[in-house]
Formats: C-alpha cells, sequence, structure tokens
C-alpha cells in the first residue's frame, strides 16, 4: 500500500530499492530467530501473586486483598489484580497472561482453562465445588418501582422496556436470559412456552450494553424501566446512593462465581492460602458486605436477612451443565437465543 | 493531526525517491519497522483467519447476524465518508479563506476528536443525546446515534487533508478565472474542485477506514440490538469473549478487505485523475 497523503500531482512509483528491502526483512528474520529474552525475566521473588478477575468484583477486592495482607500467610504478599471481561480475561491467560489465581463469571470459563492444562482438572472438587460467591438474578427498577414490576411476567407488559447486557459481550449476562427462560419453565413444566417466553422478552429489550456494569449505567442514566441483572450490581449501585429498588422473583437462577488457582501458579501455597483467606469467615463477610451471597454456610445464615430466599431457585445443572447451555442458547447459528433473534429480526422486517 | 501538515511540506518526491537511493540502510530500517508495527500483525490476523476458514470461518461470516452488522457497519460509514466529504471540506474552506475571531481556536480544536479516548467520546455523546440529553435530544441506542458518533471521530480527517491543499492553491489560476467571468459555483466547481480531489479522497478513504472499525465510541451509543443497531466491530468483540477467535478473525478480515478495496479504490481515481490532469 502506497501512502495515502502525498499531494503531489504525480503518483509514487514504487522506489527499485529492493536489495535494501531484503535487507530489512533479513534483519527481520534474524531478529526473530534469536532466543527470547524474556525467559530469564522472571523474578524470584515468590510472595507475588497475580489475580485475573472478571470485572465486577473489582470494588470487593480492593477491601479484600488488603484485609488478606493483615493475615499471617498473607504478610507481605503482593498481590497484582487484573480486571477485565470473564471471556476476555480468559483468552489473555490461555495466550499467556501471567496468572496464579484466576476469578471468572462463568465456570465455563474455568473449564476452558482445564482444556488448555491451565487449571487442575479436579479444580472444584472442594467443599465449595469450586465457588467463591454466590448470587441471583434480580430485576432492578427505578425508585418506589413505578410501573410495578414484582414478577418475570411483568417485563412483558405493553410500555416496559427492558435493558439487560448482551450475552455474547459479557458472559455473565448468561445469567439473565437463563434466569428468565429457567423461570418459565419452572412455571409452566413447558420448554415451548418458556422459548416464547424468551422472544417475547427480547422483544421488550432495546438497548444490550456491553457489560453488566454498563448495563446499570445505562438503566441509571435513565433508560429502559427494567434492568435484569446480578443481585450484586443493584446492591453496589444503592450502596452508591443512585434511586434503584430491586425485586428478587419467585423463581431465579443462582448465580454462583468461581475460583481456581493455576496450575504453573509461581507460589501455589500462598495462591492457595489466598482463596482459602476468600472462603473463611472473615472473606465471606466482606463479600457479603459487597452484596454477594456467601458461599460459606455459617455466614450464609449469619447475614441471611439481607438476602431474601426465592420461592423456587434452580442452578445452571437444572438446565443441564455450561456446556448444554452454551450449545443450546448461545451458539451463533442454531442456539435458542440467536434464533429467536432472527425471527424477532424477521417480523420487524430486517434480515 | 500534525502528520498530515508535515506530508505536504516533504520534499518534491523526485528529490526524496533519490534519497532513498543514497540511504539503503535508512530504508531497510523503515521497512523493518513497518514490518513489525504493520505488516506482520496484519499477516497474522490473515493467517488466522485462514486456518480456521474450513472450521467455521466462512460459516461466521455468512452468518445472518454477521451479514446484518456488516451491512450496517458498511452503510453508516459509507453516510459518514460522504457527510465528511461535504462538511470537512467546507470546514477546510472557512478556516482558510475566511478571518474571524476565534479561527486559530477553532483549527486547533479540530484535531480534539482524534486526541480523545474513543470511549470518553461514546460516554460524552450519550449524555449530550440520550434521555438526560441538556438538549432534550434523545437519539441514543438509534442507527442515528450511531451516525453521529461516527462522525464525531471521523471528522479530522477531510479536513486535515484539504486544508493544506487549499493554503497551497495558486491564487493568480483563480484570479484568471474571475477575470474570465467565473465566480462562486462554477469557480469552485471547475477551478478549486478538481484541485482538491486527490486529497479530498485520502481524506474520505481514512475516515472509511476509521469508521469501519470504530469500537469505543459505538459500544455504548448504539444500543446493540442485533439485526438493528449492531455493528461488526462489536460484535467481533462478542466473539472473541465467547473464545471464537477464529470467527473473529475471519469477520475482521472482512473489515480489513473492504477497508483495502476503499483505499485502493481511492488511489486508482487519483491515479485517474492525475494522469487526466497532467
Amino acid at each position: 500500500m502506497e501512502p495515502l497523503l502525498h499531494l503531489s500531482p504525480r503518483s509514487l512509483r514504487r522506489p527499485r530499492s529492493a536489495p535494501s528491502f531484503l535487507v530489512g526483512l533479513l534483519c527481520l528474520v534474524l531478529a526473530a530467530c534469536s532466543p527470547p529474552a524474556s525467559q530469564v525475566a522472571s523474578s524470584p521473588t515468590s510472595s507475588r501473586l497475580a489475580l485475573v478477575a472478571y470485572s465486577t468484583p473489582q470494588e470487593a477486592y480492593a477491601r479484600l486483598i488488603p484485609a488478606f495482607q493483615q493475615t499471617q500467610p498473607g504478610h507481605g504478599v503482593l498481590i497484582d489484580p487484573s480486571f477485565g471481561a470473564s471471556g476476555s480475561q480468559t483468552q489473555a491467560v490461555i495466550s499467556g497472561l501471567e496468572a496464579d489465581v484466576v476469578a471468572l463469571s462463568l465456570e465455563s470459563d474455568v473449564a476452558k482453562l482445564v482444556s488448555a492444562s491451565l487449571v487442575a482438572a479436579d479444580w472444584n472438587r472442594d467443599d465449595f465445588h469450586g465457588m467463591v460467591t454466590n448470587s441471583v438474578a434480580v430485576l432492578v427498577v427505578r425508585k418506589g418501582n413505578p410501573k410495578n414490576i414484582q414478577s418475570w411476567a411483568d417485563l412483558l407488559k405493553p410500555d416496559v422496556e427492558v435493558v439487560t447486557p448482551d450475552p455474547f459481550l459479557s458472559g455473565g449476562a448468561k445469567w439473565n436470559l437463563l434466569a428468565a427462560y429457567g423461570a418459565r419453565v419452572k412455571e409452566t413444566g413447558s420448554a415451548d412456552s418458556a422459548r416464547a417466553y424468551l422472544k417475547d422478552l427480547l422483544g421488550h429489550v432495546t438497548v444490550q450494553p456491553p457489560s453488566g456494569r454498563e448495563a446499570m449505567t445505562t438503566f441509571v442514566g435513565g433508560k429502559g424501566d427494567v434492568l435484569i441483572s446480578y443481585e450484586n450490581e443493584a446492591i453496589t449501585a444503592q450502596q452508591g446512593g443512585q434511586a434503584v429498588d430491586y425485586v428478587v422473583p419467585t423463581s431465579t437462577i443462582l448465580i454462583e462465581n468461581p475460583i481456581a488457582v493455576l496450575k504453573n501458579a509461581r507460589n501455589a501455597l500462598v495462591a492457595q492460602a489466598f482463596v482459602a483467606y476468600l472462603r473463611s469467615a472473615d472473606g465471606q463477610r466482606q463479600w457479603a458486605n459487597a452484596g454477594y451471597r456467601p458461599v460459606l454456610k455459617d455466614v450464609a445464615s449469619e447475614v441471611g436477612a439481607s438476602f431474601p430466599v426465592p420461592q423456587a431457585f434452580f442452578t445452571i445443572d437444572d438446565l443441564g451443565g455450561w456446556s448444554t447451555v452454551d450449545k443450546q442458547f448461545f451458539d451463533r447459528d442454531s442456539g435458542l437465543v440467536s434464533q429467536v433473534l432472527r425471527e424477532l429480526a424477521g417480523a420487524r422486517g430486517h434480515g | 493531526m500534525a502528520t498530515v501538515s508535515d506530508a505536504v511540506q516533504l520534499e518534491p518526491l523526485h528529490r526524496l525517491r533519490r534519497s532513498v537511493r543514497q540511504a539503503p540502510v535508512g530504508f531497510g530500517l523503515t521497512s523493518l519497522y513497518l514490518s513489525l508495527v504493520v505488516l506482520i500483525p496484519l499477516a497474522a490476523l490473515i493467517g488466522q483467519a485462514a486456518g480456521t476458514w474450513d472450521q467455521g470461518g466462512w460459516l461466521a461470516i455468512s452468518n445472518p447476524q454477521t451479514l446484518a452488522a456488516l451491512e450496517l457497519t458498511v452503510g453508516t460509514s459509507v453516510l459518514v465518508t460522504l457527510v465528511n466529504m461535504v462538511v470537512g471540506t467546507a470546514t477546510a474552506w472557512v478556516l482558510v479563506r475566511d478571518t474571524f475571531a476565534g479561527r486559530s481556536i477553532l483549527d486547533a480544536a479540530i484535531d480534539l476528536p482524534l486526541a480523545l479516548p474513543t470511549i470518553v467520546a461514546g460516554l460524552t455523546l450519550l449524555a449530550l443525546y440520550g434521555p438526560n440529553s441538556p438538549l432534550g435530544v434523545n437519539v441514543a441506542y438509534t442507527r442515528l446515534a450511531i451516525v453521529l458518533a461516527l462522525l464525531f471521530v471521523t471528522f479530522p480527517f477531510v479536513v486535515r487533508t484539504v486544508q493544506p491543499v487549499l493554503i497551497a492553491l495558486d491564487p493568480e489560476v483563480e484570479a484568471a478565472a474571475r477575470t474570465m467571468g467565473a465566480g462562486g459555483w462554477t469557480l469552485f466547481r471547475h477551478i478549486i474542485l478538481p484541485q482538491l480531489w486527490p486529497a479530498l479522497l485520502s481524506g474520505a478513504a481514512l475516515a472509511f477506514a476509521r469508521a469501519l472499525g470504530e469500537y469505543g465510541a459505538v459500544v455504548l451509543l448504539s444500543g446493540n440490538i442485533p439485526f438493528s443497531t449492531q455493528l461488526a466491530s462489536v460484535y467481533i468483540f462478542g466473539e472473541v469473549e465467547q473464545g471464537s477467535t477464529g470467527s473473529a478473525a475471519a469477520i475482521s478480515l472482512v473489515l480489513l478487505v473492504l477497508t483495502v478495496v476503499a483505499l485502493v479504490g481511492v488511489d486508482v481515481l487519483r491515479r485517474r485523475w492525475n494522469s487526466y490532469a497532467d
């Protein structure tokens, strides 16, 4: 490609200096063949931990990390956290981003790391099934609930606009649609009725922000009547003084967020101590303060009052587990969500 | 964009070409740099797309949702480019030919859309044209919002390519045309515009290429509803997020090809124009 911006009336002709171009290429090849210098760069300091996490719990970790450093095993441990969308973080770790502990929004993201031999296959064989926090999908409404939204069915009222993040951009947003679908299945016992519900629901969705956090920003910025979100995000928004209320529907999905130590962690003992702290009574209380439901039973009953238990609770396993759900709902061609979106587009006269 | 103005003040090309022959090391280093920074990453993208072509790369492109996103992306980019060609030229004209208070400030402000992180541009436009708009204009999450955001980030390109040519125009040609009775539109159409075309097309191609790939300014503003307001760049990010890097590469390749077609097309047009002008 020639430079675009030459403004002389005569156009450039290719300079006949192929030899010097070859010199350049040769340098490049030589540079590419020399051994990488970075292999010797990893420092011997064992008390550094790289935490690669999804974006939502950033504020919680800002409190949890210093608290861990106050404990005996955490003394003198430096933690370098990195936050981003769960899927991107997973890809980054697979591509070589240094990580000792990963905290992701979906179990299926950890499964990708297991496939890449970065996390042991038995990572979730512990008392917590590999999880560190729980939450539920809730309906966030404007202060005072002016449209009187109480249930999943209310989202289909004619004048209700729904905001939910794009399930393809933000893995965590898959919880929202699965909650809506699963609740309908629980209620009617019919997959067809749940599919029809999902189609109606997506017809009420007028904006799909790229992540749960941005969806909250969009909603707080005045768009829509209901935001489908995670309970912890709703609590964070309220703690931040936003004029929102939230409704825990009678039937909703239990959101479970995994954590895992990598096989090649620089100091596996310290990494495990960090994870153990996050699941300790002290750590779990911190999580509860940040709006997450504890996975430790003792703390869960201690703070139970702030976390209403829905009548009907279901988990991802009730829907078949992540590998089934990813294929059944979120395949770009045959997935139920993709199909429903095409049907909606057809009805609107596009595509 | 200083580089654009600098490009104009470069030495005449024949002198440049001679200096290339005198300094093969310099040319070698330049090509090395170009390879490392631009060519190898582009080759890697093509390689990645080709590697997954038979395993769903083609499927990723022919998927109706992808096609809808590509259609919207190309449509809005073309529209924005056309608007830029008219408004950008007019802006350059005003900056060069008119004298008014605050001209230098306006001139400096032209580049700001490039200096601003695009996500900030998106947030600013959202505040301005969103549900809480102080102007009472609520167009956020519509196609119009996409066009507004793209107009914002692509504005400098045509202005900055056309402006130096307008400055360099020979005033005697115009004066001569005037003495022959040409004025206003005729003068612009037959005397000035032909001299602007090459620069105008360059600026248009840059604006088009930028609009095709824009992500930050539109990701919050577009609404991102599939088949309606979902753009290719946002769709591609979704593929990456899903771990479908192969199909992300395949769709990116389509954008890359479109960009190359636009740039080569402009180059062909410009050559044709130059040979005509010669």
